[in-house]
């Protein structure tokens, strides 16, 4: 009986003690980057991800409170299980305390409940449904770089001010291209547009010959594209082949990264009109941090993805030290909404209540090829959306913890 | 313009035409599967990764070698078969007299490794592959814009299958294969390298396989996992048709290919699942499938 | 009907007959040791996976092991009570134990369509057309809303089981799993060794013979196609419950293959060879998962060395040479 006592009490003391040192848990921060390295998202964040969160932590002098950081990488091959499965292992015995990233909506929601369970922190850059900062919102989560209804709001107002008024979409099948085609034929209606069908294609496809015929037939004016990543620039390949845009349609793609620009080439991808957070020539900072950035990644310049992950992982370390204990997930988060964010990439922001990062919103036209001063240089600016317009406001997103 | 069932001609002519062209490539395969699986007797299930090999192959020769799509069409089945002629001898024979279903399995591995060590090295996103310029640009044929390349496509896959069923059926060469088939014995008696007859049917097989991926890269994009999905789908046309006739393949094939299209018009959602049902239904009412003979 | 049932009965009625002496109790005994102690060294999580597959395994065993039937379409079943267990768990606040019940039920229901439309085919052409089948019932999943298609059903609940065991602590769950796996292969350890279990052995011997004397082949062939079914469902929605979410992952073609290649590996027909091939296979994706798609290709060599060489197996290779040892002392 004796012995048991003595067990409790060193227990307790231990515990005690722990509690009031409010250290970093097993002794480092660890951050993971979760995306997808192998297949059609490869190019808009992969390794380059994982790149930028390392500068990041470089940047911000490579230690938290004097506890080192580290960072490890996953890919989640664009399925829901393999992503959870990482995230679970990670957050149950890897002793990760951040998860980054995630593109594809899909896992991205999936990571969101097992993060929210363990009471750890997640970092959205690549995912773009907006139901994550709505109905599945979280205290655990940010979502930092854009979401389908800014992008809605951004490229699909934009388009039907200027006369698209008869849409067709083309939606990738899973949760990111629902949403983005959800936002956009609701941003379509409410500014006097009509939305004449949609059709649903599947993840990862490499033929979108029969669903451009269904789109040509429709007759809409606007052929929209609700996918990302290699989904879009088949499709828009596919759809030169088939004479689309020759016959009178125009192709709007509501998710276009500088590295789909770069793989089809400025002939192609010119003139489309589209909306993003970040775009490495705005100014000295962000072509600072461009050129840094292609120096560790083959010469790739940054996406708004990279851009994203940089940013966040910076924010999150400097609440982090404010903070000074990693194991509550929910406090750090708290902390990085207490805090405002000045961000050279991003400009001015903060993080609202329900998790979502508000800052600028930016329309881009392709430039022609002769506009063009060389490889990258590809947009052109048509419009700032400032930050208090650029996203879904507060109060209509569903989120239950925010009343 | 009149509307028939409620969907333009547009609409209907347009999905009639993709359908023939996937009809095509579900001809060249199952044409490959069904000559290998006639003689053999083993279903080839990395006839898929094959085909993409085929592609990955024109792709090669294309990007590195500077060769384009014509030499590709003729170096890469030569390439892709003689690869195959390897396996056949290092592995299939091996299995040669064992219950069939080991030659499933085998295969089935040998599709792992292959598709595995591909996408290993270019990720599951496809490799662009441009159509050759000859073949570029379309005809507007008033109820739709038929890319050229696509029609291309049909009509070579008609010339290469009509071409096999004529050795197959009508020529000597052919006549010892179907011999070899029913009666491997009996034909090695007369002379014939029964053995080598079949490592170089297994050869051309995978020929056919690797010509239909040259001629799928520039649709379908040159990708790791092309071959995967595809293959089950032309397991089905090659049930439908009757495992080991030709004509029975092609005809199937092509058909197949049609009512896909057609589904796609009047029923979108059942596309995927269509040719599934066809081969359950064919297998209840006629096991041997249509053009084939009892077993 | 009714001679279905009585057939049904010779599997749980009538003298059980064990062969092999001791060993198979001593290796149930070493399994149930090593499986009671791992999740102390090993991540729960981990060897949870690894039993949810046990089960599936064995469960396909029964089929191409004792009734010699290879299917290539499995998955169907493992997916299929997934999304019902998910869906009943998440959607109908089912407790955990009834969400499973459903799920294996589910699966069962689909072995009995299957197994009506299948079992007069023999070899390639029945690989084939389960392979067919289980392709409808994947591009059904797809389109359907409830299962939401490349999202799948997400945040299933754990529950507590019979209202008192509470599934969200891992260790809880880890021997609720396990008490399920037990379960799971004591009763195909019976089935195999019944009454039933002998006539589907001499069925497969000779089918000639056991018609001459009266069985039929074809109703038994069912019956063990659907408790293959219903078992593997019951690994599905076990692991639904685990991992909380359903996708389409379970009923890819892909997943048929990899239990083919965990019974072909861990020894067709043998009672502890599934269980050995589902452990080296989840063992490996989850050791080689850093290294992406070289675990493809490492199972791809699994199967070609296996039907190249090792056919018998793991276990079958042991079990041949401790008899030829034996034999050749004598």
């Amino acid at each position: 009986m004796n012995k048991l006592r003595t067990t409790l009490l060193a227990a307790m003391s231990l515990i005690a003690a722990n509690a009031a040192h409010a250290e970093m848990s097993g002794n480092v921060v660890k951050i993971g980057v979760l995306n997808d390295q192998s297949s059609l998202y490869t190019d808009l964040a992969g390794q380059g991800s994982v790149v930028a969160a390392q500068m990041a932590v470089e940047d911000f002098g490579g230690k938290v409170n004097g506890t080192a950081i580290e960072i490890v990488s996953a890919d989640h091959q664009n399925k829901a299980d393999v992503g959870s499965n990482a995230a679970r292992e990670w957050l149950d015995v890897g002793g990760v305390d951040v998860i980054v990233d995630v593109p594809n909506s899909g896992v991205a929601l999936a990571v969101n409940e097992i993060v929210k369970e363990k009471n750890k922190v997640f970092l959205i850059s690549g995912a773009a449904s907006s139901a994550l900062t709505g109905e599945k919102c979280s205290p655990n989560t940010v979502h930092w770089t854009y979401d389908t209804w800014s992008l809605a709001n951004g490229t699909g107002k934009a388009i039907v001010k200027t006369g698209g008024d008869s849409w067709y979409f083309i939606t990738a099948d899973y949760a990111f291209g629902h949403a983005l085609e959800k936002d956009t034929a609701a941003v379509v209606e409410s500014n006097g547009g009509k939305v004449l069908g949609a059709v649903r294609a599947p993840l990862n496809n490499a033929d979108f010959s029969s669903f451009l015929l269904q789109a040509q037939s429709s007759g809409a004016k606007i052929v929209g594209l609700a996918n990302a990543g290699a989904d879009t620039t088949n499709a828009i390949k596919q759809a030169a082949e088939f004479g689309i845009v020759a016959g009178g349609q125009s192709l709007a793609g509501l998710l276009i990264f500088i590295t789909d620009v770069h793989a089809l080439g400025l002939p192609t991808a010119q003139g489309l009109i589209f909306t993003e957070s970040f775009y490495w020539d705005n100014n000295d900072a962000t072509r600072a941090f461009a050129k840094k950035f292609a120096e560790r990644d083959g010469g790739i310049h940054p996406t708004m993805i990279h851009a994203g992950v940089y940013s966040a992982v910076t924010h999150y370390l400097k609440a982090l030290a404010a903070v000074g204990a990693d194991s509550d997930g929910k406090a750090v988060v708290d902390k990085m909404k207490e805090l405002p964010t000045e961000d050279p990439l991003f400009g001015k922001g903060t993080i609202r209540a329900d998790g979502r990062k508000i800052h600028d919103m930016y329309l881009f036209e392709v430039k022609k090829p002769e506009e063009s001063k060389g490889p990258w240089d590809y947009y052109k600016l048509r419009a700032t959306i400032p930050a208090a317009e650029a996203f879904r406001p507060l109060d209509k997103g569903g989120c239950p913890f925010v009343k | 313009m009149t509307e028939l069932l409620g969907i333009s001609p547009q609409a209907l002519f347009g999905q009639l035409l993709i359908g023939l062209i996937n009809g095509s490539f579900y001809a060249l395969l199952s044409l490959g599967l069904a000559v290998i699986f006639g003689l053999l007797n083993i279903i080839n299930f990395a006839h898929g990764a094959l085909y993409m090999m085929g592609a990955f192959v024109g792709w090669y020769l294309l990007q590195y070698l500077g060769l384009g799509y014509w030499w590709a069409l003729i170096i890469s089945p030569v390439l892709v078969g003689l690869f195959g002629m390897v396996i056949e001898k290092t592995m299939l024979k091996r299995l040669h007299g064992l219950d069939h279903l080991y030659g499933l399995l085998l295969t089935f591995g040998l599709a792992l490794i292959i598709q595995g060590l591909f996408r290993n090295q270019f990720g599951s996103s496809g490799q662009p592959y441009v159509i050759p310029k000859e073949l570029a640009g379309g005809v507007n044929l008033g109820f739709m814009f038929l890319p050229l390349y696509r029609g291309w496509v049909i009509i070579a896959s008609l010339v290469v299958c009509f071409a096999t069923w004529y050795v197959i059926e009508r020529t000597k060469l052919g006549s010892y294969l179907r011999a070899a088939t029913e009666n491997p014995a009996l034909v090695q008696a007369f002379g014939i390298n029964v053995p080598r007859l079949i490592t170089l049917t297994y050869g051309f097989g995978v020929a056919l396989a690797a010509f239909a991926g040259v001629m799928a890269a520039p649709i379908y994009q040159v990708n790791p996992t092309m071959g995967a999905d595809l293959i089950i789908v032309v397991f089905a046309v090659v049930v439908i048709g009757g495992m080991g006739s030709i004509m029975g393949s092609i005809v199937t094939g092509f058909g197949l290919g049609v009512a896909e299209g057609l589904t796609k018009v009047f029923y979108p959602e059942a596309s995927n699942t269509v040719i599934f049902v066809i081969m359950a239904i064919v297998l209840m009412i006629k096991p041997a499938g249509l053009f084939g003979r009892t077993a | 009907m009714t001679r279905s049932v009585e057939v049904l009965r010779t599997v749980f009625a009538g003298r059980v007959r064990h062969e092999g002496g001791r060993f198979p109790l001593l290796a149930f005994g070493a399994m149930v040791l090593v499986f009671l102690i791992a999740p102390l060294f090993i991540y729960p999580i981990f060897l949870m996976n690894v039993l949810c597959f046990a089960i599936f395994a064995c469960a396909f065993n029964l089929l191409i092991g004792y009734a010699g039937l290879l299917s290539f379409g499995h998955a169907a079943f493992l997916g299929t009570a997934g999304y019902i267990t998910g869906h009943a768990a998440k959607m109908w606040g089912l407790p955990p134990e009834l969400a499973i019940l459903a799920g294996t039920f589910a699966a069962a229901l689909l072995g009995l369509v299957f197994g009506m439309l299948t079992i007069r085919r023999q070899g390639i052409y029945f690989a084939m057309i389960t392979l067919a089948l289980a392709q409808m019932v994947y591009f059904f999943y797809l389109q359907a809303p409830f299962t939401g298609g490349e999202d799948g059903i997400q945040a299933i609940p754990r529950g507590r089981m019979f209202g008192v065991l509470d599934l969200q602590n891992m260790m809880t769950l880890y021997f609720v799993v396990l008490a399920i796996f037990l379960a799971a292969f004591l009763l195909i350890y019976r089935i195999i060794h019944s009454p039933f279990g002998e006539v589907l052995k001499a069925i497969r011997e000779n089918e000639r013979r056991a018609i001459s004397l009266g069985y039929k082949p074809d109703q038994y062939k069912l019956i063990v196609f659907v408790l293959s079914a219903a078992l593997s469902g019951l690994a599905g929605g076990t692991k639904a419950i685990v991992f909380q979410l359903a996708t389409l992952t379970d009923v890819h073609w892909s997943m048929s293959g990899e239990v083919v290649l965990m019974t072909l590996l861990g020894g067709l027909g043998t009672v502890f060879g599934p269980v050995i091939g589902a452990l080296v296979i989840v063992a490996l994706q989850n050791y080689l998962a850093p290294i992406g798609a070289w675990v493809t290709v490492v199972q791809g060599v699994i199967f070609v060395a296996c039907v190249l060489m090792f056919r018998r197996g793991i276990v079958g290779e042991i079990v041949a040479k401790v008899k030829s040892r034996s034999s050749h002392s004598k």
